[in-house]
């Protein structure tokens, strides 16, 4: 340890006396390194709490933050103290770790506020003591391992929107996945769960005795053989619908051979195949054998209800979890089974019409005793093969007693998991819409403060001091960092839905009753992008068309937007701010008028139509653009009146 | 349990024993009182006065001293399978263990097969703050294995074996076996005067002193510490 080092250097030259006399050449000179003694007392302030030590101390281990030249970043010349901004109970076991020479992990701790504290430090986490060790790496492992949870299930959870883009294949392949996320899947997903059911009662039904009609009273006839057809029929209606979905899954699955490879294709193809099988294979009389063999295949569509349950679902990852104490209990029973009948056989061989005829044949009677079942169908009748019968039912309890926790332990562990991963679920969305609303509110409050005029470089000052004032020097520093990547790019910030709307993305018979369309061509995806300077009044105009649209699907945020427009009156409205420093462009004052005429929504429809028709030559008729009227007389709080005419 | 200490000594006593602990159930409470084991005896040291007129350290010098130590060994005391593990820290290479060996008994002066902080400092004082001549006492008493006044050729042969037990296998150029013997043989050759195959101390000094080279190689010592 470095410690160790630095103390015991001195001494250690200074037993090199010894080979001074022996040297045959003359030895080097001492390095001028003053060790410089003059040992003085650090003070090192941690978020108030001041801790002293020795410099030596720290000096001990030269390529930590403490040690080296870094802490003079940290020096507080006025109070001639070393100030850290971090936590002083954590860096309490810092500290000792230069006093020591081991890292200690404090138990009640987070573990990765503890690392980061390491990295702050420069403490390499592989420092942390022997007597901590394990437990540090438990806990880390276990932390870690609830993250990946995380990233899965962010990954592999529904995101509310598919790309638009999506085909079919995929549409069809999250519908199978996450059947909540549409009606149509959630319906598929019961009718096929529905079926299963029919399935397995019919193959069950199917054995049970009917009672024939007098005629053929001599034996009872099994179900399945009084009404053939009926069973037929619907034998076959769930293969279909069962061979349907398969097919579909194949079709939709984003990597078919691994979908081939899965357990559930797997179980999906057994289900099916013992009917075509049975199709294909004549009635005859030698092959009937095997067909009546494979139909007891069909009871494994049972296992498709474990897409159904995730209860199986986890019952099935706990044992092949478990597989190894599953193994090691089969191989200590087989053991024990061996021992047990070889003793057993020739503990009863001398009695008469014994039952252990072999010591296979004891074997059952091994099994059944060590289970404690004890049928009674093979019972010893010596006396010593009942002693040694006691023996093997009491240890028969030891052997599968032993294994049974664990197994038992690792299903609460995947099942607590699994519900923790569902409440982390839920938690990840709550926290996604969060971190949404917060990032719109940013980019809100930068196009709000864009309507209000605040890029006005010189404007009404009252109304802009009064639209700005409340904007913090870290807002102000924000928006003109923004306003300048808008400059450079020649592009404006939008929200998201107004760009969404404006590349056609609008469904009309989509979720909300109220839709403006946007009908022409160029008003599409290519005016928006290709265009660059020139056209940006045009866009963005339609652009806060488009946002007023969204208004009627009740959002707020553009409320607020639309509100803050209508707050600033016409001169201060968008394209007039464009036309300050595009000169270039002839707009006319048209626009201004068109702008009032969309902030108007909140107004009474009947001053609408009256704006708008002045303004209609505007723009010199670059794109003919209708964006057509839906005046919807709704009950509803907004009515949408907007007609804008093209530019 | 323990009821006749000397009776259960017995083999059959030490079986009934067992067997009724087996019987019964109970853990046997004896070997939970075998593992507590003695507390390793603390040694404080004389106080930093008598330690100051005693050594030519200053006061600041051993508090340093001290507080490295206790740190290191907060019983106080060395003993020899620490003092090898510290000192082969210093040669990874090769193997340092013997020559520690000897250090230790040069330094554990009153031979109790400890190091207390007064032989450490002791020590430390002579190499570091003595004159040349206590230096090559020392150096004397450290060849000297058996202490009787003169060096042998086979305690110098152990000496330089164990040095050069420390440089390792990977040397340039290679060690050969017989290195130490020719080192001993010339060591011998300058300060043997009347060949009678020891080396005594009145020997030693007289040609050290006369060798430039080991007095020039003395200030090695002047900022140790």
């Amino acid at each position: 340890m470095a410690a160790g080092l630095a103390t015991w250097l001195p001494f250690a030259r200074a037993a090199a006396v010894g080979w001074l006399p022996l040297a045959q050449q003359p030895l080097p000179p001492a390095p001028g390194v003053k060790a410089s003694r003059g040992d003085e007392v650090l003070v090192v302030n941690v978020s108030g709490r001041r801790f002293e030590t020795w410099k030596n101390t720290l000096d001990r281990y030269p390529d930590t933050l403490l040690g080296s030249s870094e802490k003079e970043f940290f020096y507080d010349a006025d109070s001639g103290e070393y100030f850290f901004d971090r936590d002083p109970d954590m860096f309490r076991h810092v500290l000792n770790f230069y006093r020591t020479g081991r890292l200690h992990c404090p138990r009640q701790e987070c573990i990765q506020a503890f690392d980061e504290e390491l990295a702050f430090y420069g403490l390499v986490p592989e420092l942390v003591g022997d007597c901590c060790l394990e437990e540090y790496r438990d806990r880390k492992k276990e932390n870690a391992e609830r993250l990946a949870e995380d990233e899965e299930a962010e990954q592999a959870g529904d995101g509310p929107a598919l790309p638009a883009g999506s085909s079919l294949r995929q549409r069809l392949w999250r519908a199978f996945e996450n059947p909540h996320t549409s009606t149509s899947a959630l319906v598929f997903y019961y009718v096929t769960g529905f079926f299963i059911a029919v399935s397995v009662i019919a193959n069950v039904v199917e054995t049970i005795p009917c009672r024939g009609s007098a005629r053929r009273s001599s034996r009872e006839q099994p179900c399945g053989e009084r009404f053939p057809q009926a069973f037929f029929c619907m034998d076959t209606a769930c293969v279909l619908i069962f061979t349907g979905e398969y097919l579909l899954r194949l079709f939709a699955a984003p990597s078919r051979c691994r979908f081939l490879r899965s357990v559930m294709s797997l179980i999906d193809v057994v289900a099916i195949l013992p009917y075509y099988i049975g199709l294909l294979v004549p009635k005859n009389d030698d092959v009937s054998g095997a067909f009546v063999t494979l139909r007891v295949f069909r009871v494994f569509r049972i296992f498709k209800f474990s897409r159904h349950s995730q209860g199986l679902r986890i019952l099935g990852y706990t044992l092949k979890s478990c597989a190894s104490e599953l193994g090691f209990l089969l191989f200590s029973l087989t053991m024990a089974i061996i021992i047990f009948a070889t003793v057993m056989f020739y503990a009863e061989k001398g009695t008469n019409k014994t039952n252990f005829t072999s010591i296979p044949a004891a074997f059952w009677y091994t099994i059944v005793t060590m289970t404690t079942l004890g049928y009674g169908d093979m019972v010893p009748s010596t006396i010593a093969g009942k002693i040694f019968g006691s023996i093997c039912s009491l240890s028969g309890v030891l052997v599968i007693a032993l294994p049974v926790p664990v197994i038992v332990s690792n299903f609460s562990r995947i099942y607590h998991q699994n519900q923790r991963a569902d409440k982390r679920r839920a938690q990840q969305k709550v926290r996604l819409a969060r971190i949404r609303l917060a990032k719109s509110g940013t980019t809100n409050a930068f196009l709000q403060y864009k309507q209000n005029g605040g890029l006005e470089d010189s404007g009404s000052g009252e109304e802009q001091a009064l639209c700005v004032r409340n904007r913090s020097a870290f807002e102000q520093q924000h928006h003109h960092l923004l306003h300048c990547l808008e400059k450079t790019t020649c592009h404006e910030f939008t929200d998201e839905l107004t760009f969404s709307e404006a590349l056609g993305a609008v469904s009309p018979g989509g979720r909300t009753s109220r839709s403006t369309s946007v009908s022409s061509q160029p008003v599409g995806p290519g005016s928006l992008l290709s265009s660059c300077c020139p056209r940006r009044a045009k866009r963005r105009a339609i652009r806060l068309a488009n946002s007023t649209a969204s208004v009627s699907r009740g959002s707020m945020q553009e409320l607020d937007m639309l509100a803050g427009l209508r707050r600033s009156h016409a001169p201060q409205s968008r394209s007039s701010l464009n036309a300050k420093p595009h000169d270039s462009l002839d707009l006319n004052c048209d626009s201004r008028d068109f702008v009032a005429a969309i902030i108007s929504i909140p107004t009474p429809p009947a001053n609408t139509p009256d704006e708008s028709q002045p303004s209609s030559p505007g723009g010199g008729g670059r794109a003919g653009s209708t964006l057509r009227n839906s005046s919807l007389g709704t009950p509803c709080l907004f009515p949408e009146t907007v007609k804008i005419s093209s530019l | 349990m323990n009821r006749c200490p000397r009776r259960c000594r017995s083999p059959l006593g030490q079986a009934a024993r067992s067997l009724y602990q087996l019987v019964t159930g109970s853990l046997s409470p004896d070997s939970v009182e075998d593992e507590f084991e003695l507390s390793t005896v603390c040694h404080r040291p004389e106080g930093l006065e008598q330690l100051q007129e005693q050594t030519k350290f200053t006061r600041k010098e051993l508090q340093v001293l001290y507080r490295g130590f206790k740190n290191e060994c907060p019983s106080g005391i060395v003993n020899e399978e620490n003092f090898k593990q510290i000192y082969s820290q210093f040669f990874p290479q090769g193997d340092s263990s013997t020559y520690a060996t000897f250090l230790f008994n040069a330094f554990d002066t009153n031979h109790d097969g400890s190091v207390s902080f007064e032989d450490f400092v002791a020590g430390l004082s002579v190499i570091l703050r003595g004159t040349v001549d206590d230096r090559l006492n020392w150096a004397f008493n450290l060849y000297d294995l058996n202490k009787d006044g003169c060096i042998t050729k086979e305690e110098m042969l152990d000496i330089m074996k164990s040095i050069y037990d420390m440089m390792g296998k990977y040397t340039y150029p290679a060690l050969r076996e017989e290195a130490p013997r020719e080192h001993v043989e010339s060591f011998f050759q300058k300060m043997d005067r009347n060949k009678d195959g020891v080396v005594t101390i009145e020997e030693f000094m007289e040609s050290c002193q006369k060798d430039e080279n080991i007095m020039r190689s003395m200030q090695l010592f002047d900022n140790v510490i």
